[in-house]
């Protein structure tokens, strides 16, 4: 009885009873879609647009699984978490993966009992101050107050950083990434420190962008990637080899434009034929279609595409590739072999 | 058809009894109600026990001795980044009873002026707090916390304004009179500093209170005994003042004021109310001042007209009216509310993670939940705080409560 | 004739004076200033004062509304619009209404439905607040939350059809069993509505399908919308609950007491959002691995013991006003307690708390904005969030909160506005 009342509660408000299975892949493909966390709101990197479809590059790893798994980008659930959510809801079975701008550390990797399945960004932590503030160095910081946004590694780095060089400093801890920005613009603190990413992306939206200036230490590094549940490796790889395919499609030439022609045959390149599906069996290995690398870049385009189109110098962030160019290039964004 | 008294006869007992009979029935619900409640709370045990997360975690307080490794703006206490995650929220604790404290002072301040306002004569005044109160209480304090952090960011001068220009010209610029300065990084104040001799000076001063307490007994004690009236104003504050002075004085001034002084960014010194710290104050104090301005309208509405009449039939002044004969007996009616309101403020300080307060929430159920992923140890203490803190507030309040209940015949 | 007349007698007047018309001093409005602005120095004092207070909001206030834009699609076009006129932005509110009503992911092809269901909720509640409607009206009442679920929601009608006959049915029987007892009544009651649920949820799942219309994940709900169902739906959870516990507390049964007094003092001493975060981070490890809430329903379900904690204590304070003779009344008839109860106590004891539970409703209303704290966006997550950190709104601020400020204030006002009148309504006793 007490089943049946459970039930018809269930049933009655409506719930999504999702399991938290160790099949995570099971799951998702019996859902239909898949469950991936990102932030409440980072411009680039993950945000709703004014229609509601969240746009950006960490969005665009979410997408890329959804459509080697399910053959379509758009069957994704995007759940929001803030900083302290964001453990939870992967740990819960809410979200099946969280492709958050979270950083790879030991604790969470071992501690908190989750997998990194590679990096989708490289950052560091840095410095905004008003240009009229007369710094240049982040060691001429003593006693400054600095905004920060709570939750996150940088609070940690922050007072490493300023115990090590014995500098005093008075932190302001903030909930959102929109009101650290409103108190630094209205100059309620001297610094604004968290990735440069989102420095960057940030001062972009600001009316003048000029008035401000990153410093050019680095306090920290910031590997940012997409995570899932440690114990399920089957998934793991999954994604960890849509991002992969992303990064060695930008490496071997294959674009959004070109992926159908290239993949419609077997071409003179082995691995792009692999990655592909035209030739072997990849994708029987990791339990999706011969085409799930080329559908992927087909909904998002190749690593450099995605980069591109959502944080790249050509958009209102204007990120420069930097320590995220292919290793070709001097970066460091590598793909293991696709053999 | 046996009379009433007649004793149930003795055939034993059926099980029968157990649902009809009226004295064996509350223990039938009882002991069914307390095997329910058994099997749901072993349920909810056995569904933790049995989560895979929280079996690999463990439930672990451990982690409170380790390093914080974060800093926290306002300190009471001594603290580091290398201090303790348990000191970080003994910090986070005292911050929360600093923040409550002030805004209980401050909104009962607040409710008695718009009470008492409300029912004056004056039509716009009225009027204007009638808006007052209905504003406050029927829009949610989170957004009021965010709008008054919001002003504190956006109307309070920059500091920049106040930072030496490079060319070193005109240094003491906006210091109200070289003590004060309001700017968007917060209040700077004076602090008071203390040499070794001190606390003498605040033992004279404590002293001092106690001896103006012991005045007012004499005189009221005269006043009963001999109908003599003692005059009690001057003469307690001249106690209260004069043997503090002279006891700096004769030290050396061991207690100072220290400034708050320029520095390269901010002012050094002195001593900081943060914005974060006075959002959460002022609108608890304004939002939470709405309510007991409505529970003071009510206390006073509630005392009957003649009362006052008979009061002033017996030839008290109106002050004496006032504070003789309605106050006491409004008092009565205001208080238990009162109480309630001081507990929701105490419990509102919560919300202080909106504008970044380090407050218990902050600290432990922030970012110590946050770096150390200890979700159910951290939120399990957090509310043992609270509910101890609300226990013990309530209790007290209590006492003084029955101490002025009316004492019926 | 006049000279004589003088002489003889002292003049007389022989007909009544027209009375004279007061002082202009002492009239109209003169009066009313005078006694009600100007009776003493510090009245005076007062009246200038609050003069200057109502000016200087007004002076804010005024260019700010009359020289506002509503056109534009960004921060910049306002400003440029503006040209530093002092006028507010509210070209913000045009190009973002949808979502601050109704969150950012519902889809917006289907906003007619919330819309509507708000817009039933007209009719729905008018026959619960004013007695003097006819009680058939109620029928509308019961009926609402099926058809509002259906609405928000969507999906196959099946599943609020076969709730409401669980509920009919699950009435019915208990009606029938009633006669051996309340406590065998309820059991029946549940137990036939148990098997309902359970045979809708059955064909539910079978025939999905049926009557269907695009159902909305609940994940998606957002906005003021979250906001209104957070509150309805906890409000109306909470008050059986907390007539429950309020009996409970009242009991002769010191396990029934015992249980009740920690859970309403547990609940009243700690901070809803401690309850809060044990609804986002904690609860998940009490279920059976693999059930999996939504977010929305386990801030439901804590929200809910929240209120009927604060409803309870309400309901208490309206059982303990009751004059001792009503109970003693109710065992003279021989009526058990379940009929005493159901009888004499509750009807006077909840006409009592009617306006306490009104204000519980009204607080509980306004508390539903902490649900942004844990990343859900209601109203004020809205804000916070996606609109307040786009590229194009970053620095709007005013016009943000002052239109969350109306929308609270017109909804919160007007119930306690509501609460008074019911308070002067059922003030029948001493008139």
């Amino acid at each position: 009885m007490k089943n049946s009342v459970l039930l018809g509660t269930l049933a009655f408000a409506g719930l999504a009873a999702a399991g938290a299975s160790a099949a995570t892949l099971d799951d998702v493909k019996a859902r239909g879609t898949l469950n991936c966390g990102v932030t409440t709101g980072v411009p680039g990197f993950a945000e709703p647009d004014a229609n509601g479809v969240w746009q950006g590059f960490d969005v665009a790893v979410c997408r890329a699984v959804a459509a080697a798994v399910l053959g379509d980008a758009d069957a994704v659930t995007f759940v929001p978490t803030t900083g302290k959510t964001r453990f939870t809801a992967l740990a819960s079975g809410e979200i099946d993966m969280l492709a958050r701008n979270t950083t790879w550390t030991f604790s969470r990797d071992t501690d908190l009992k989750f997998d990194f399945v590679g990096v989708n960004y490289y950052d560091g932590q840095g410095f905004m101050v008003p240009a009229d503030l007369g710094v240049s160095s982040a060691t001429e910081l003593d006693g400054a107050t600095v905004c920060i946004q709570t939750g996150t590694t940088t609070e940690l780095n922050l007072a490493d950083y300023f115990r090590v060089n014995g500098m005093s400093y008075e932190p302001v801890p903030i909930e959102t990434g929109a009101e650290a920005v409103q108190q630094y613009l209205a100059g309620a603190c001297d610094v604004y420190t968290t990735d440069r990413s989102a420095l960057a992306a940030q001062r972009a939206g600001f009316e003048n962008p000029d008035d401000s200036i990153l410093l050019p230490e680095v306090v920290s590094k910031e590997p940012l990637g997409p995570l899932v549940r440690h114990g399920d490796s089957e998934w793991a790889d999954i994604v960890r080899w849509t991002l992969n395919a992303l990064i060695s499609a930008e490496e071997l030439g294959v674009t959004q434009a070109n992926v159908e022609e290239m993949g419609s045959a077997a071409g003179d390149n082995p691995e792009v034929n692999r990655l592909l599906g035209t030739e072997g069996e990849l994708g029987a290995m990791i339990g999706l279609d011969a085409s799930w690398a080329k559908n992927a870049i087909a909904a998002v385009g190749n690593y450099g595409e995605v980069f591109d189109t959502n944080i790249g110098e050509g958009t209102a962030i204007g990120l420069a590739r930097g320590l995220n160019a292919q290793y070709t290039d001097g970066g460091l964004i590598y793909s293991p072999p696709f053999r | 058809m046996t009379t009433m008294t007649d004793p149930p006869k003795a055939e034993g007992f059926r099980i029968g009894q157990l649902i009809n009979d009226k004295r064996y029935r509350s223990y039938t619900f009882q002991f069914i109600a307390l095997v329910l409640l058994i099997l749901s709370f072993g349920w909810l045990i056995n569904n933790a026990m049995n989560n895979p997360i929280l079996q690999r975690v463990g439930i672990d307080f451990g982690f409170l001795s380790d390093p914080a490794g974060y800093d926290i703006n306002q300190q009471p206490i001594e603290y580091t980044s290398q201090s303790s995650h348990l000191r970080a929220a003994i910090i986070g604790a005292i911050n929360t009873l600093i923040v409550a404290f002030l805004a209980c002072v401050t909104a009962t301040i607040f409710g008695v002026i718009a009470g008492v306002l409300r029912l004056s004569n004056n039509w716009i005044i009225s009027k204007l707090m009638a808006v007052y109160v209905e504003m406050f209480r029927n829009i949610p304090v989170l957004i009021w916390i965010i709008i008054i952090f919001t002003v504190a960011a956006n109307t309070f001068p920059p500091i920049a304004e106040f930072r030496i220009p490079r060319d070193g010209s005109d240094a003491e610029r906006g210091l109200l009179f070289g003590m004060f300065a309001a700017t968007n990084q917060g209040v700077f104040i004076p602090r008071l500093v203390f040499e070794s001799a001190g606390w003498l000076v605040i033992g004279t001063f404590l002293a001092s209170i106690v001896g103006v307490f012991g005045l007012r007994r004499y005189a009221r004690h005269k006043l009963y005994s001999e109908g003599r009236i003692v005059p009690v104003l001057w003469p307690s504050i001249a106690l209260l003042i004069v043997p503090t002075v002279l006891m700096q004085l004769l030290l050396g001034s061991p207690v100072g004021v220290e400034n708050p002084e320029m520095g390269r960014f901010r002012f050094e010194g002195g001593f900081l109310m943060r914005p974060s710290l006075i959002a959460l104050w002022f609108a608890l104090s304004i939002y939470t001042g709405a309510f007991i301005a409505e529970n003071v309208r009510a206390g006073i509405l509630a005392v009957s007209k003649g009362q006052t009449e008979a009061a002033a039939a017996l030839g008290l002044r109106p002050g004496r009216v006032m504070s003789l004969v309605v106050l006491p007996q409004a008092l009565r009616v205001i208080i238990p509310p009162l109480i309630s309101q001081y507990l929701n403020i105490t419990k509102n300080t919560s919300l202080a993670i909106a504008v970044g307060y380090m407050d218990l929430t902050g600290t432990l159920g922030g970012i110590t939940l946050n770096q150390t992923g200890r979700a159910l140890e951290c939120v399990l203490l957090l509310m043992a705080f609270y509910l101890t803190f609300s226990l013990a507030i309530s209790a007290i309040m209590n006492v003084y409560n029955n101490s002025v209940a009316l004492k019926e015949r | 004739m006049s000279d004589a007349h003088a002489h003889s007698i002292a003049f007389v007047r022989e007909t009544e004076l027209p009375p004279a018309p007061p002082p202009t001093a002492e009239t109209g409005a003169v009066k009313w200033v005078r006694e009600n602005l100007f009776s003493s120095i510090f009245n005076t004092i007062m009246t200038i004062l609050g003069l200057l207070i109502v000016l200087y909001l007004l002076s804010g206030l005024i260019p700010w509304i009359v020289n506002g834009t509503w056109e534009g699609a960004s921060i910049r076009d306002c400003r440029e619009t503006l040209q530093g006129s002092g006028g507010g932005c509210f070209a913000v509110l045009a190009e973002r209404w949808p979502q601050l009503l109704f969150g950012f992911q519902y889809p917006d092809y289907l906003r007619w439905r919330p819309s509507l269901a708000f817009a039933l909720l007209f009719l729905a509640v008018p026959p619960v607040l004013f007695f003097k409607l006819p009680r058939w009206m109620l029928v509308i009442t019961a009926l609402y939350p099926f058809v509002a679920y259906w609405l928000i929601w969507g999906g196959t009608a099946i599943t609020p059809i076969f709730a409401l006959i669980g509920v009919i049915a699950g009435y019915f029987a208990f009606t029938r069993v009633e006669r051996q007892g309340f406590v065998l009544g309820l059991l029946a009651g549940v137990i036939v509505a148990a098997i309902m649920w359970w045979i809708g949820g059955y064909i539910a799942a079978e025939e999905p399908g049926w009557l269907r219309i695009e159902a909305v994940p609940s994940r998606e709900m957002g906005g003021f919308m979250l906001n209104m169902i957070l509150g309805i739906v906890c409000v109306s959870l909470s008050i059986p609950i907390g007539i429950v516990l309020a009996l409970g507390r009242q009991s002769r049964l010191p396990v029934v007491k015992g249980f009740c007094v920690v859970f309403i003092e547990f609940v009243r001493g700690v901070p809803l959002i401690t309850l809060l975060f044990v609804a986002n981070v904690v609860l998940a490890y009490f279920l059976p691995p693999g059930t999996n809430f939504d977010l929305i329903v386990r801030v439901i379900i804590m929200i809910t013991m929240f209120s009927s904690a604060y409803i309870a204590e309400v309901i208490r304070g309206g059982l303990a006003a009751l004059p001792k003779g009503q109970y003693e009344a109710g065992d003279s008839l021989g009526l058990d307690y379940a009929q005493s109860m159901r009888l004499i106590v509750l009807p006077q004891a909840l006409k009592i708390s009617i306006p306490g539970i009104v204000n519980v409703a009204v607080g509980l209303f306004k508390d539903t904005t902490l649900v942004s704290v844990i990343s859900m966006f209601d109203l004020v997550g809205m804000i916070r969030g996606p609109i307040l950190s786009s590229t194009a709104w970053t620095g709007v601020y005013w016009e943000l909160w002052a239109a969350a400020c109306v929308l609270f204030f017109v909804v919160c006002y007007g119930i306690s506005q509501y609460s008074q009148w019911l308070e002067r309504q059922l003030r029948t006793d001493h008139r």
